[in-house]
């Protein structure tokens, strides 16, 4: 077993795992952030959504072995450094968690989508965001995303930031 | 870890003793130890429900679960209301099971299930409330020397207005904890008219750490010196190890043992999850699967065909004049058989434990809907007293019944820890064990006749329902000879005071119940049977209004008594829900009402259904009285997860027997609706009756699946009588 770097958050990380150990399992168990979470380790959920390289990744499927040294991967926890991106403020407005546990992967699909997209339709977000909610927060992640576009794009907060 | 928590529970009660009637603070001061903020002094109880801390914090205790469902905040709404303290100073914390088992039962059942959470505990709660506040405004008169009929309060201030002093919360708890506290009973609570807090539609108290990844779930949990264990049961229900090989498993990286769980299965453990898992497909293991793996869905449908026609050992649920006479000499005699499958729960979190069991204790870190029971199974499997065994609560990442009264997997994740003494491991079922060892919704069947006369009115109807009980399941010893199990036949009760009643009055009614058991586990998914026996009775409800030539809320009127909070709910989902409105073309509607868990529900479903037979739900709006409603945002939050759970189910949700085993294993063959699946959901809460407190979680579930199949039913001109839909031709 060799050791690996790993660039998680902006942190560099050295961590022992096996190639085809899922990067989800490395992020969990080896590197210790648990906010990503495991639902379904077949890509179908999306409970494990991470950020590589700005692109949004369903972690447990990515072998250990296909992260570079050079990849930047972000997390849930690395999302912002106070809670104030704006899918995590919307999130809060709209009081959109049940159980919480399918969050950190809708927060980080719903992020992923309006880094692409600065105004989602419904139709954008209806193809955007795939992962499941057994708790069926559904109709809420909609509204929020909506409220994020809006926290985002609004002229008073361009004048702010 | 486990020694400094024992030192410390000391400490605190030393530092903290005399300020609260020589009774420990140990969950406050615990979680503030954890998360190493707060000043561990500070809080001082008011009463088992309440703490107050120096800067007019108020800290509400729960003692029931919060799996996603807003009991929580609910709970807390209910007690800070009776409190009068500021909503904005509110947090929460939970109870122990031990705690409460050492100050017997102070926090009442902490078991979440049945939709229980407020309705059974709201009285308590309020008082406990209620207690806080009289020793606080006690505390104040007592130092001003006035009466306390002249004290005001209002968010957690106290004046007395005569001699214009004021003070807060904060400043009075000290002495306040010196009183003795009230008998609750002597309490007189608010009126609702009254109320402030309770009946706003607050946002959750438990938001922000899901936002960031900062909550920790069971699945989360993280000690020194721990272990990981993957697990594989037997597929086959009830079959057994006969070798096992874990030469080729032992030598794999990280991998520290392998041990057997019981007779029926084994666990890797090993550094980590992923390694414990690996190594579970490198054991050689040869199963004895046992007569059940010659059962399949075709041998239990036979069995539950069999309860349809029998004559023998059949349990008279339901009995008034003579259905089967009456429908004889019918006019017009309908006739229908209904089928709903097994069901997984599939909560988002799969199903993990994590266990600690030393010579003379045991510890848990655990979600679950039972903390009492997870305790009690930890101390049987370990055979160490209940006192010595402590359960540290985690909210589950959901349960739906599956985390209710079974606790197998606290048992497994015991009997693990207790074959590595004195290492701490946590226990995760992999997606593909939980959905293939679940306590499943039971299966059944569901046999319907009825009589019209030549006016159209029903002159009779017979229900034979066939199939498994829970009951049996549960308790297999169980003397069921009469086969009588009242569980299975949730929403058709006849007695008006039940929380489960069959809202229609029927000339000649006859429901007969044929227990038909199978190897298979059940146990409670959200409803319990409510949802099998709704779509059941309301499809045949529509049967027969088709059959009258009525249409489907005129018929469904006909046979309400005109004053019933049901009916007002039937109306009032046909109204919103444009009922007698024209529909676009391609545009069909369904509509459905129930009852249960003390709650009335109706919903109106509008769908299109295209050439293929794809079906697109564009709209529900669903109705319900469920007496007072303590928080309309979460009531509107949980009526929304009820209906995507409910129509996951209804269009795709089957768990199929082939060879004695679950086939499905995982989301891509157990489909689960999707966002771009939801359709627009209208809440409307509209209670109907002051003094009754209705269930939230599980009631409006039961017009999910009815309403759906009544609308593709009308679209297509023909009953459908068996889900999941995906099985179906709907062209
Ligand atoms: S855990 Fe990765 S998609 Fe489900
Ligand atoms: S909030 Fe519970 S699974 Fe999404």
């Amino acid at each position: 077993m060799k050791s690996k770097k790993l660039n998680i958050n902006g942190k560099n990380y050295e961590v022992d795992a096996e190639d085809q150990t899922p990067l989800l399992w490395v992020i969990r168990e080896q590197v210790g952030l648990t906010g990503t979470k495991f639902g379904c380790g077949i890509a179908q959920c999306g409970a494990c959504s991470i950020h590589l390289n700005g692109a949004l990744a369903r972690s447990c499927v990515i072998p250990l072995s296909s992260i570079k040294s050079s990849d930047k991967i972000t997390t849930i926890e690395g999302l912002s450094k106070d809670d104030s991106h704006p899918v995590q403020k919307a999130w809060l407005q709209v009081d959109v968690p049940q159980c919480g546990y399918c969050q950190s992967g809708q927060i980080m699909a719903a992020s992923a989508l309006l880094k692409r997209k600065a105004r989602p339709t419904d139709q954008d977000i209806d193809e955007a965001m795939t992962n499941i909610c057994r708790c069926g927060t559904y109709q809420r992640i909609r509204q929020a995303i909506h409220l994020a576009s809006d926290l985002t794009n609004s002229p008073a907060n361009k004048k702010l930031g | 870890m486990t020694t400094s928590r024992r030192d410390f529970l000391i400490k605190s009660s030393l530092v903290s003793g005399g300020l609260c009637l020589g009774l420990s603070l140990p969950f406050t001061a615990n979680l503030a130890l954890a998360a190493g903020t707060e000043d561990l002094a500070s809080p001082i109880e008011m009463g088992a429900w309440v703490l107050i801390r120096p800067d007019n914090t108020c800290i509400v205790r729960i003692a029931k679960t919060e799996m996603g469902q807003g009991t929580l905040t609910g709970l807390a709404q209910l007690v800070a209301e009776e409190l009068d303290c500021d909503w904005s100073h509110v947090k929460t914390e939970k109870v122990s099971p031990q705690e409460n088992l050492k100050r017997k039962n102070a926090w009442g059942q902490m078991l979440t299930v049945g939709s229980f959470g407020i309705r059974f505990s709201q009285d308590y709660v309020r008082r406990g409330g209620a207690a806080a506040r009289f020793m606080l405004l006690t505390a104040a008169a007592d130092q001003w020397q006035v009466p306390l009929s002249e004290l005001t309060v209002s968010k957690g201030i106290v004046t007395h207005q005569n001699s214009s002093r004021s003070t807060t919360y904060g400043k009075l708890a000290e002495a306040a904890a010196r009183l003795t506290p009230p008998d609750p009973k002597s309490l007189i609570l608010k009126e609702p008219k009254d109320w402030k807090i309770i009946g706003q539609p607050l946002n959750r108290l438990d938001t922000a750490d899901k936002l960031n990844g900062s909550k920790s779930y069971g699945i989360d949990v993280n000690l020194p010196n721990m272990l990981n264990a993957a697990v594989m049961a037997c597929p086959v229900f009830g079959g057994k190890v006969k070798s096992l090989d874990d030469s080729r498993a032992l030598k794999m990286p990280g991998v520290k043992k392998v041990v057997r769980l019981d007779d029926y299965g084994f666990a890797v453990i090993a550094s980590t999850w992923w390694r414990a898992k690996e190594a579970l497909g490198a054991v050689l293991v040869q199963w004895d699967e046992g007569a059940a793996a010659q059962a399949s869905d075709a041998t239990i449908k036979a069995h539950l065909e069999d309860g349809l026609k029998t004559q023998t050992g059949l349990y008279e649920f339901r009995k008034n004049g003579n259905a089967l006479d009456a429908i004889q000499g019918a006019v017009k005699k309908i006739e229908g058989t209904y089928y709903a499958p097994f069901l997984a729960h599939a909560t988002m979190e799969p199903l993990n434990c994590t266990a600690l069991v030393e010579a003379d204790r045991a510890e848990v870190w655990v979600g679950t809907q039972d903390p009492e029971g997870a305790l009690l199974a930890m101390s049987k499997q370990s055979g160490i007293a209940i006192e010595k065994c402590f359960l540290n609560r985690y909210d589950p990442g959901g349960g739906f019944g599956r985390r209710g009264r079974v606790s197998d997997y606290v048992t497994m994740a015991v009997s693990i820890a207790q074959q590595m003494p004195g290492t701490p491991i946590k226990m995760i079922w992999s997606r593909e064990e939980d959905m293939t060892h679940g306590q499943y919704r039971p299966i059944s069947m569901c046999k319907f006749t009825a009589g019209l006369d030549a006016n159209h009115k029903v002159v009779g109807m017979h229900v034979r329902l066939s199939g498994q009980s829970i009951y049996a399941w549960r308790n297999p010893t169980a003397n069921l000879k009469d086969y009588k199990d009242d569980f299975q036949l949730q929403g058709w009760f006849a007695d008006p005071k039940s929380d489960q009643q069959l809202c229609y009055t029927l000339p000649n009614l006859l429901i007969e119940y044929a227990m038909r058991n199978s190897h298979v586990p059940v146990g409670t998914w959200r409803g319990v049977n409510v949802p099998q026996n709704s779509f059941y009775m309301e499809c045949f409800i529509e049967e027969m209004a088709r059959a009258s030539g009525m249409d489907s809320v005129e018929f469904r009127r006909s046979l309400m008594p005109t004053q019933s909070r049901q009916l007002a709910m039937l109306n009032l989902a046909a109204e919103k829900g444009d009922w007698n409105k024209p529909l676009a073309k391609g545009k069909h509607r369904g509509i459905a009402q129930f009852m249960s868990y003390d709650t009335y529900s109706a919903a109106t479903i509008e769908l299109s259904l295209d050439k293929s037979g794809a079906v697109k739900i564009h709209r529900i709006v669903l109705a319900l009285d469920c007496g007072y409603a303590v928080n309309p945002a979460q009531i509107e939050a949980q009526v929304q997860g009820s209906i995507v759970y409910g129509l996951s189910a209804a269009l795709w949700g089957e768990c199929t027997i082939q060879k004695g085993r679950v086939v499905q294993t995982n989301f891509h063959n157990y489909r689960v609706l999707k966002l771009a699946e939801m359709p627009k959901v209208e809440t409307i809460i509209k209670p109907a009756l002051k003094g009754s407190w209705g269930g939230i979680g599980e009631p409006t579930i039961a017009v999910v699946a009815p309403a759906l199949v009544n609308a593709l039913s009308n679209a297509l001109g023909r009953p459908i009588r068996s889900l999941p839909l995906k099985n179906q031709k709907l062209v």
